[in-house]
């Protein structure tokens, strides 16, 4: 068999998997691969930081489906990186994070550069692997794309040894992998599908809780089909939006801390909840013993471990949400017990109620004159874009105006660090979305403290000719802890006044991109339209009401339904 | 509740750190860990023994079963099963004590692995609970040194 080097083997690994884009940042445990790539066809983006890489990969990831590759030096370049890996395992987002290490006799020895990285790594990995010989090298990063897509996806993390990636190996052929520790349950079983579909005949307020499950598994059709079918109201966490269209009669919008007084109060008033591809996140749940006290509980999870894991599920379904979903459709299609006309009609009380609760407190906010509303500005970036856009965040208020006013209609069009809440993820992930799809507009919607956490992939989407957009919601504070200390700790804000605050026009164009900025209302569209307008990457800095807050708002340790209202 | 795990592990690098690093991640406590490699060289067994109720062991098997290396977990104490523990205890040994000292060892069936003239090394395997008797016992006439293996258990085979 023809030998090639280590690092030829792992290009050539890569490009079996498909991988057509990289992000990456060179060091000196990583030359040799960097020099590979050179001659193949992948794309390698260098970012400006490691944390960059692995947010622009999971980006790209979130938006395609596909595995998202990084590829980061030893030392700082693996640490960096941390934070974007521990982002997207909290998401459950599949990812390979390919580390340089120093060569393995120098390995314990505190050498230049070096660091424990699997061990630094293991417990914000799916897993991850010291390559110490390279002949595992092949397998070992086959099982790593194999680990990182299938179950429940997550981050895998390679660490490769210079010396190691410098051998010559064989490269045999790819046969399919089977583990005998690992093997996902995909298909439910059937009896507890039955099961399911009694109760859910039998329920005459049901909800459906739709988590990122939906989204990670393509599942949206099939959600979409169980929920029109049987008339039944959906809610969706901030991981499932996209999952079930936005704009449906049948969606209550986001449930939670800052979900929708209609979806809270629906989950509560319940009698039987539906959770799919969901996890009981302290987020949604709020206090625990309140939670859909009155509700039997249907969970659909890939992951055992996350069913009872929070909440005490009375119908666990162990499987993949589309099988389940499909398998779900197919018993109502084929039973003689299930007439759609008279489910559908019978759920109709229940959501005229739910429809009293809309018109009761509807989502919205306070028109002040000229001022401009951060709400306002995503409403308009919603009709601007025809809400066709990739909308990525970063962490704050910012995500949350963005959930709650940007009317998701499809799965993929919503990167937002859920799990973790990770300032800084929204720039790169836009970066990398936009790599996937250079057609589509990609806006990143950010805070002006949150957006300096990696301001600097400025310049990489520059490089790359990414013309992504940037619409920051300025209001000179940290806004969300903000928010926290004016209602609970008596206005006192500490730490989160930022006294100084670069002028993101002039810093956009110090990048080579555009700046522009609106302090009225009346300039926001002319913005938006310009930004959507320009073929290059574009900074919006939206002066808003300074001190507006998130509503409606579940106080943290308080009840879902003991909301703060506008 | 008291629960005796055995987790069958692939026998590489790092998996041990995984297992104890979920236990210390997620706030679930072991109170004794034992781990040796099986017939099958790469295959280890790792006996735990833990404390939880039924929702706290529910995840503890889960969160091992979802751990890559992980085979396969069983947790024993859910049926008919027998454990093991041994101690090696460093007693103090003088003229007017040497006699007890062997007479309680051979109430438990112990074994005095090491003497001198001041002290016996004593060997004692039985359950935890019969390993807790004799160092209760002998602690008044002076323990020295204490080592215990912490528990390991086996299912009773069926008995159809």
């Amino acid at each position: 068999m023809e030998k090639i080097s280590g690092s030829q083997a792992i290009i050539r690994c890569l490009q079996e998997e498909g991988i057509k884009t990289i992000f990456g940042f060179p060091g000196g445990a990583v030359i040799d691969l960097f020099d590979a790539l050179m001659d193949s066809d992948i794309t390698n983006v260098l970012v400006r930081h490691e944390q960059g890489a692995v947010h622009a990969a999971d980006g790209l990831a979130r938006v395609t489906g596909e595995v998202g590759v990084a590829l980061l030096t030893s030392g700082p370049g693996a640490t960096n990186g941390v934070t974007a890996i521990a982002t997207a395992y909290m998401d459950s987002i599949p990812l390979v994070i390919l580390t340089g290490q120093v060569p393995t006799p120098l390995i314990g020895n505190d050498a230049f550069q070096e660091v424990d990285i699997v061990g630094i790594t293991r417990p914000c990995t799916k897993h991850n692997y010291l390559v110490k010989d390279a002949k595992d090298l092949v397998a070992t990063l086959r099982e790593a794309f194999h680990i990182a897509r299938t179950g429940r996806p997550g981050p895998v993390l390679v660490d490769l040894p210079k010396d190691v990636v410098a051998k010559m190996v064989d490269f045999p052929e790819k046969k399919p992998i089977r583990m005998q520790n690992y093997q996902p349950t995909y298909e439910p079983h059937p009896g507890q599908i039955e099961k399911a579909c009694k109760n859910i005949l039998k329920a005459k307020n049901p909800v459906l809780y739709v988590g990122g499950g939906v989204i990670l598994s393509n599942a949206n059709e099939e959600l979409t089909e169980l929920a029109r079918k049987l008339n039944i109201p959906v809610t969706m966490t901030l991981m499932g939006l996209g999952g079930f269209p936005g704009s449906d009669p049948l969606s209550m919008g986001m449930l939670g801390m800052h979900g929708s007084y209609t979806a809270n109060m629906a989950v509560a008033n319940s009698d039987l909840l539906i959770a799919v591809g969901a996890r009981f996140d302290d987020r949604v749940t709020g206090r625990l013993d309140a939670f859909a006290p009155h509700a039997t509980i249907i969970h659909i999870d890939i992951d055992p471990t996350s069913i009872s894991k929070n909440v005490k599920v009375d119908i666990p379904i162990v499987a993949d949400c589309k099988h389940a979903l499909t398998a779900m459709n197919n018993w109502f299609n084929t039973s003689s017990d299930f007439n759609r006309d008279k489910v559908a009609a019978s759920h109709e009380p229940w959501l005229a109620t739910i429809g009293e609760w809309t018109k009761k407190h509807p989502m919205c906010y306070l028109d002040e004159g000229d001022i401009i509303k951060p709400q306002f500005v995503i409403e308009k970036l919603d009709e601007l874009t025809h809400g066709d856009a990739i909308i990525t965040t970063e962490v704050g208020q910012n995500q949350m105006w963005a959930a709650q006013f940007y009317k998701f209609n499809k799965p993929r069009q919503w990167a937002t660090s859920g799990g973790l809440g990770t300032m800084g993820y929204g720039l790169p992930a836009a970066i990398g979305a936009k790599m996937a799809f250079p057609e589509k507009t990609v806006i990143d919607v950010a805070g002006d403290g949150s957006i300096q956490m990696n301001i600097q992939e400025l310049a990489t989407a520059k490089q790359y000719k990414c013309p992504v957009k940037v619409a920051i919601l300025n209001n000179n504070y940290l806004g969300m802890v903000r928010q926290w200390q004016e209602l609970f700790y008596n206005k006192r804000y500490a730490g989160t006044v930022m006294e100084v605050t670069p002028d993101f026009v002039m810093l956009a164009q110090a990048y080579g991109a555009v700046g522009l900025r609106a302090t009225k209302k009346s300039e926001v569209e002319a913005v938006i339209k310009e930004a959507l307008a320009t073929d290059n990457t574009v900074i919006m800095d939206f002066v808003i009401a300074r001190e507006e807050c998130v509503f409606p708002m579940v106080p943290a340790g308080k009840a879902t339904t003991e909301m703060l209202l506008v | 509740m008291k629960h005796t795990i055995s987790v069958l592990l692939q026998n590489k690098p790092g998996v041990l750190s995984r297992v104890t690093g979920l236990f210390s991640g997620r706030g679930f406590n072991i109170e004794s860990l034992s781990v040796a490699e099986t017939l099958e060289p790469s295959i280890s067994c790792l006996t735990l023994v833990t404390r939880g109720d039924e929702a706290i062991i529910e995840q503890i098997t889960k969160q091992l079963h979802k751990l890559i290396d992980v085979i396969k977990v069983t947790d024993i104490s859910d049926s008919e099963y027998v454990e093991r523990e041994m101690v090696l205890i460093r007693v103090k040994a003088e003229a007017q004590t040497r006699a007890e000292v062997l007479r309680v060892i051979d109430i438990f069936r112990g074994k005095v692995v090491d003497v001198s003239p001041k002290s016996y090394a004593v060997e004692v395997t039985g359950s935890a609970s019969k390993v807790q008797a004799i160092i209760d016992i002998l602690r008044p006439i002076g323990i020295q040194e204490i080592v215990r293996t912490g528990t390991i258990a086996m299912a009773r085979a069926s008995k159809k």
